[in-house]
């Protein structure tokens, strides 16, 4: 059975090529049937592990399935589909493309069973996520991206060197439970945690998910952190770390929240929170704790997704997105803001909403194992989540002060993925049972008790008592237009002072380095994306020619398509990093067989 | 043109929301008399503890916030200087 079907990354990855050269409504009908595809592949899958491929001497596995790797596979699958309905209308492929890549390769990362397949899918990650970032064609977009991407790479260095060192002690490249024990454990850990924005990896996160156009920044906040997640969970749970990083981004990111004026920032500085409640699950380790940390991202993923949504279509109808420029939105766009609060009550565990079901998990299991601490954190974090998500979300946005702006609701296919998403929200609040039924450990556990329903309920509007007093007394926090300094200082200024540091007291050497070894790689690296640039054009010309474009309309295609890949210079040149690094791994890998003396 | 909602633009609507909003308060303490808290610590058996707890995190959050902001707010174009 297994022989007639495509590996779910590669359904998506392969058919995201042939999107920009499909037109009309044929083009958004094959984008949403690619998901739909993925799914019943994963409900067909048995369980064990397929797609085994030899490949020089080792073992890939395309395929690993079991209860945890198919339940990530089914909430990543529903969120390409509801993000693809989302970006129906977008005329630009560049974006369609690397989104349904960077599903595909997420789809890889979650089924790899080994690490040669997984540490593949993470760099197509990066790098087809950091062309959803670049989107915007801004230069704020561009500058972000740049900084992702180079993080990223770092991260897949840690990663790759961890893998290397991992499958010279081992002799195999197949994993699963690791355990922080060994070098090895340690920088795969590293590489790892970086993609889940752990404290103090995380500046990426904030930096650049906030420079997304309107529909790419719903694809970015599910996939890379949650992928991440599920590698821990697999990897390393009840590492101890786990509680101490868990409770730092459960407890700080907050803060930013608060203070932030973009609400897709807002929204970013949330997404850690959330992400930390998952490592804290992961850190404690027990069976309770674990179907937490994958219960909540199920749910955390789309109620994300519908409050980037939500912002997104704001962003798109109205061109701002600041909590200064924007308010009283409610007016005009009451659908957008129903959602809006849907999610927000969601993210904020309201009890019959989704993040209920799944958040009192967590916080059960650390008083079942009696972290005392731990369990005050993630109370007091509660509350902070429903300020910034809950409150400040949408009171600013839709109510709040009115800006005057009367923009209209954003059109049917947004609404419609958005009531979807919504409706699924409410859906997994009420009826939980399919999604228990679905966790990695059989679950024993009742979420709707007395105790409960109303401890979360006085904690939750009692915060919001506490909000509504500060707000009419004046002391809540007042909006201001700034930039919050985080980690990434010390990157682009701290960076930015030592370079210049060192290029005035190595400056000689610093010539001598340009002279020679700049400008050599510099022409060499320029030669390749330039080659690359020319074999793309030359392929994509001869199929548009076949498919019948001509004169001005292909003047036009190529004209555009010469622009992306010269803006997107850097993706490509880095694509070409990934791959030397990608060979490297290959060689030491044909060595590993043999003694090292 | 669209009509518009411009439900809260009357004060009296708000007001009903806030009289809502404070009669649910008071529900919510008094359910505690009605269900077995049962908590793991000892604290959770204290009356009223969650919704103590939820203001003082709530003030405890903004006002910490507040002193935050001093230490790392910056002008909108801090990285393009």
């Amino acid at each position: 059975m297994i022989n007639n079907m495509l590996p779910p990354a590669f359904i998506l990855i392969l058919g995201a090529v042939l999107i920009p050269f499909i037109r009309g409504r044929a083009k958004s009908a094959y984008m949403l049937v690619l998901p739909v595809i993925v799914f019943i592949t994963l409900m067909k899958l048995p369980v064990g592990n397929v797609w085994v491929i030899e490949f020089w001497g080792y073992e890939m596995i395309l395929g690993r399935m079991d209860k945890l790797s198919l339940i990530f596979g089914y909430v990543f699958t529903i969120m390409a589909f509801l993000g693809v309905l989302f970006a129906l209308k977008v005329k630009d492929d560049l974006q369609h493309v690397s989104g349904l890549v960077y599903v595909g390769s997420t789809l890889g990362v979650v089924l790899a069973g080994d690490f040669l397949s997984l540490y593949l899918f993470w760099e197509i990650m990066a790098v087809s996520s950091t062309f959803l970032i670049i989107a915007s064609r801004t230069k704020e977009s561009r500058e972000a991206g740049f900084r992702y991407i180079l993080v990223h790479l770092i991260g897949g260095l840690f990663l790759l060197a961890g893998i290397v060192l991992y499958v010279q002690k081992t002799g195999t490249l197949a994993f699963d439970y690791i355990g922080l024990s060994g070098i090895e454990s340690y920088l795969i850990f590293i590489g790892i945690a970086l993609n889940a924005a752990a404290i103090p990896l995380h500046a990426w996160l904030p930096d650049a998910y906030p420079n997304g156009t309107p529909t790419s920044t719903v694809f970015l906040s599910a996939f890379t952190t949650k992928s991440a997640v599920y590698l821990l969970i697999r990897t390393f749970p009840g590492a101890d770390i786990l509680l101490v990083i868990g409770g730092l981004m459960v407890a700080l990111p907050i803060f930013y929240a608060v203070l932030e004026n973009d609400i897709r920032r807002v929204l970013s500085y949330s997404l850690m929170n959330q992400v930390g409640f998952m490592l804290v699950g992961i850190g404690i380790g027990s069976q309770l704790a674990l179907n937490g940390a994958v219960a909540h991202a199920f749910c955390h993923i789309i109620y994300k997704a519908l409050l980037f949504m939500a912002a997104g279509s704001v962003l798109q109808m109205t061109g701002k997105i600041k909590c200064t420029e924007i308010g009283g939105l409610y007016k005009t766009m009451p659908l957008t803001c129903l959602f809006c609060m849907v999610g927000a009550a969601s993210i904020s565990a309201f009890p019959l909403f989704s993040g209920f079901v799944s958040k009192s998990m967590i916080i059960s299991a650390s008083a079942q194992d009696k972290f005392f601490l731990i369990w005050l954190v993630l109370q007091f974090a509660s509350t902070g989540v429903v300020d910034h998500a809950g409150i400040k979300v949408p009171f600013f946005t839709f109510f709040g002060h009115d800006s005057g702006i009367r923009a209209k609701e954003p059109p049917l296919n947004m609404l419609l993925a958005m009531g979807t998403a919504a409706a699924l929200c409410v859906g997994l609040g009420v009826f939980y049972q399919p999604l228990y039924h679905l966790l990695p450990f059989a679950v024993d556990y009742q979420p709707y008790t007395g105790a409960h329903v109303v401890g979360q309920l006085q904690l939750l509007m009692f915060g919001a008592l506490a909000f509504t007093l500060l707000i009419l007394s004046g002391y809540y926090v007042p909006e201001v237009r700034s930039r919050n300094l985080d980690a990434d200082w010390t990157y682009r200024k701290l960076g930015r002072f030592v370079y210049k540091l060192l290029d005035r007291s190595l400056n000689s050497l610093n010539l001598f380095a340009e002279g020679v070894l700049i400008r050599f790689v510099k022409s060499g690296a320029s030669f390749f994306s330039r080659a690359a640039i020319h074999m793309v054009m030359f392929c994509s010309v001869n199929i548009w020619l076949l498919l019948g474009y001509r004169e001005k309309r292909l003047g036009l295609k190529k004209k555009r398509l010469y622009e992306d890949l010269n803006g997107g210079t850097l993706p490509i040149g880095i694509g070409a990093v990934v791959a030397v690094s990608f060979v490297l791994l290959m060689m030491v890998l044909t060595q590993a067989g043999y003694p090292l003396w | 043109m669209k009509k518009e909602l411009t439900i809260f633009d009357n004060p009296q609507n708000v007001k009903r929301l806030r009289m809502g909003f404070f009669i649910a308060l008071i529900l919510v303490l008094i359910a505690e008399a009605f269900v077995d808290m049962h908590g793991e610590f000892s604290v959770e058996h204290f009356y009223g503890f969650y919704a103590v707890y939820g203001f003082i995190s709530y003030v405890l959050l903004i006002f910490v916030a507040k002193v935050l902001r001093k230490i790392i707010m910056r002008k909108e174009d801090y990285y393009d200087q």
